[in-house]
């Protein structure tokens, strides 16, 4: 489940009492909530293709600094 | 108390030529401050055409003030030799490049997009009207930020430094399209990957009167676990990255000791460099090199702020009694860690999580910040103290929610999500092409850029006032002096440092030094007014008679 939410909401200190799930533990996410999280997964890493060195392997073998500090 | 002192960033880029990976590397970052140096003459001529009380002239970059730079200084008490130092240390003399890097390429005429302008000068070091020092330090572009006095402001200015990052760049990009040299990127990481690393330092006021002994054993259990919420999250293990998996910081590898004063060898968690750029009978800085390079605002803020907190429990000499057994292993044991599970031997014989050892001080924090302020915490202290609970609770329970807050995390989600879909291992290049291009300073390619503008991670500072501070200096430290200087009387400016302004008059062998040795004077409402003088000489002069003793020259003596 949990590597499926990719980038959702983190929950917050248990003080916060700006969220509506305050105080109580976090439901336990059903399939609905489930699907959209692979859903938004899925656009996400459709938007990334589309910016992504196109020559990883070049890109990254060209990658070379010298030191420094 | 509060988390409120002195403090700022230096970043040194990551820089490569599209398509070019063998070009001189001091060369690419002399290119970089030369054309952000020429664009702020740009901006300045055009500003100050038609002002009254400006001097007119256009002149390209600012000359640095190595008056006050003592990088063989060192804090336990001693200074090293010229001759023992490694030759990366001798940071207070100007670079020059030599006659073959100049020769390598050709940099004056078709590698630099000079526009219609006539200037074809070769700039390596620049202070811009934001107050930061934008400069190539060995073979990195690397701009040191403004001093601020809050955790947020640090976020503000060091992200307002990736601006200018992103400026120089595109100027060389526009450059590139017109004359066919190679365009430049910048990336705000820490290591290629193949056993090199650049820094990301911090640097913090405190008060002279602590020993350092209680500095340094307070700060290696701290430098030592804050990665988990401030690293920024590399492909790879080991110095080279050879050693497939994930871990949690850029940085952890490239350290070997626990203390010393070398910043590119040996390099320590604690660092001794003892160069206060102030009265160096009140103040320390302490010069942090342990850290990665962030991006997420979250993790900046977490970064300054506890950090502050921390040195805050040193000065009270209240700081919890946590002594790692060997803090360069638990710094390599966390970082590789990135269940954040991991525990350590303490030399009492403990065995605690990274998460355990932030919750003490952290508890220690919030009581001594508690107890000074007993009519309530200031909103940066309450802040600050705020995240870090939010995030070790956070961490304890499922790392992975912090996804949208922590570099680390939001990269590893973004790189899992990778491997789950394409079947990727560790050492896939594709993968550490992805960790690469996170730190790509560019908005539209950026990775952590991507993320941040579809929401998926959140921002504290909205990006119209990290833009504005890329040219609008603090207001609260004498960085609006040293800023307002530059942007007002750019042509007399000879030479500026951290806590010096060098001018020249118009004539023969005239000018005058103005020291700036107090880092919270001349801050924006005690001086904005005697800019009101009609020439550089009178403000001069306006300078001098309300701080006599810190301006020395021509008909001031």
């Amino acid at each position: 489940m949990a590597q499926e939410r990719i980038f959702g909401q983190g929950s917050r200190r248990e003080e916060e009492t700006d969220l509506p799930d305050n105080g109580t533990p976090a439901p336990s996410q059903g399939a609905g909530q489930a699907q959209r999280d692979t859903q938004g997964t899925d656009d996400l890493l459709a938007e990334i293709d589309g910016v992504l060195e196109t020559n990883a392997e070049a890109f990254v073998k060209g990658f070379v600094q010298k030191g420094g500090q | 108390m509060s988390v409120r002192r002195v403090m700022g960033s230096e970043t040194e880029f990551g820089v490569l030529a599209v398509g070019e990976p063998h070009a001189n590397a001091t060369v690419l970052s002399t290119r970089v401050v030369t054309s952000y140096a020429l664009r702020v003459a740009r901006e300045l001529s055009r500003e100050s055409s038609g002002r009254n009380g400006s001097d007119g002239q256009t002149s390209v970059g600012t000359g640095w003030d190595y008056g006050s730079e003592a990088p063989l200084s060192d804090a336990r008490g001693y200074t090293m030799s010229r001759e023992q130092a490694h030759p990366s240390q001798l940071t207070d003399q100007a670079p020059v490049l030599t006659a073959e890097e100049i020769a390598a390429e050709a940099i004056t005429e078709s590698a630099m997009y000079t526009e219609d302008m006539d200037w074809r000068k070769v700039i390596m070091n620049t202070v811009i009207p934001n107050g930061a020092r934008v400069y190539v330090d060995h073979s990195h572009p690397e701009y040191s930020s403004p001093e601020v006095t809050t955790p947020l402001d640090a976020l503000t200015w060091d992200a307002a430094g990736d601006v200018v990052a992103a400026r120089a760049v595109a100027e060389l990009a526009r450059g590139a399209e017109k004359t066919g040299t190679p365009a430049v990127n910048l990336y705000k990481n820490n290591t290629d990957n193949k056993s090199v690393s650049y820094g990301a330092h911090e640097n913090y006021m405190l008060d002279r009167a602590v020993p350092f002994d209680r500095i340094t054993s307070a700060l290696l259990p701290f430098f030592a676990t804050r990665q988990i919420m401030c690293g920024a999250g590399r492909v790879g293990l080991g110095v080279d990255g050879s050693e497939p998996g994930f871990q949690l910081s850029q940085r952890a590898d490239f350290f070997e000791r626990t203390v010393g004063l070398e910043t590119t060898i040996h390099r320590p968690i604690v660092n001794t460099r003892d160069e206060p750029h102030a009265d160096d009978t009140k103040y320390r800085r302490l010069h942090v090199i342990i850290g990665d390079a962030n991006l997420s605002h979250t993790a900046t803020v977490l970064k300054f702020g506890t950090t502050s907190l921390v040195l805050n429990l040193i000065e009270h000499d209240r700081v919890p009694a946590l002594d790692l057994a060997d803090p360069v292993a638990a710094l390599q044991t966390v970082s590789h860690d990135p269940s954040v599970t991991a525990t350590v031997p303490l030399r009492d014989g403990r065995e605690l999580s990274a998460v355990d050892i932030q919750r003490e001080y952290y508890r220690a924090a919030l009581e001594l910040e508690r107890e000074l302020a007993p009519d309530g915490l200031d909103q940066d202290t309450r802040q600050v103290l705020d995240l870090w609970d939010e995030v070790l609770t956070d961490l304890a329970d499922d790392p992975s929610r912090l996804a949208d807050r922590l570099d680390w995390a939001a990269k590893y989600a973004l790189l899992n999500a990778y491997r789950q879909r394409d079947g990727m291992a560790w050492n896939d290049p594709r993968l550490i092409a992805i960790d690469l291009q996170y730190a790509d300073i560019r908005p539209e390619k950026g990775l952590y850029h991507r993320l941040a503008s579809a929401g998926r991670i959140r921002t504290l500072v909205d990006s119209e006032t990290i833009e504005r501070a890329a040219d609008q200096p603090p207001e609260d430290t004498r960085a609006w002096f040293r800023g307002t200087a530059v942007r007002r009387y750019p042509s007399a400016m000879v030479s500026v440092g951290w806590d010096s302004v060098n001018v020249e008059f118009p004539g023969i062998r005239r000018g005058a030094r103005i020291g700036m040795p107090e880092p919270l004077d001349l801050n924006r409402e005690t001086t904005r007014e005697w800019f009101d003088a009609p020439d550089v000489e009178q403000w001069v002069h306006r300078v001098a008679e309300q701080r006599p003793g810190t301006v020395t020259g021509t008909g001031l003596n």
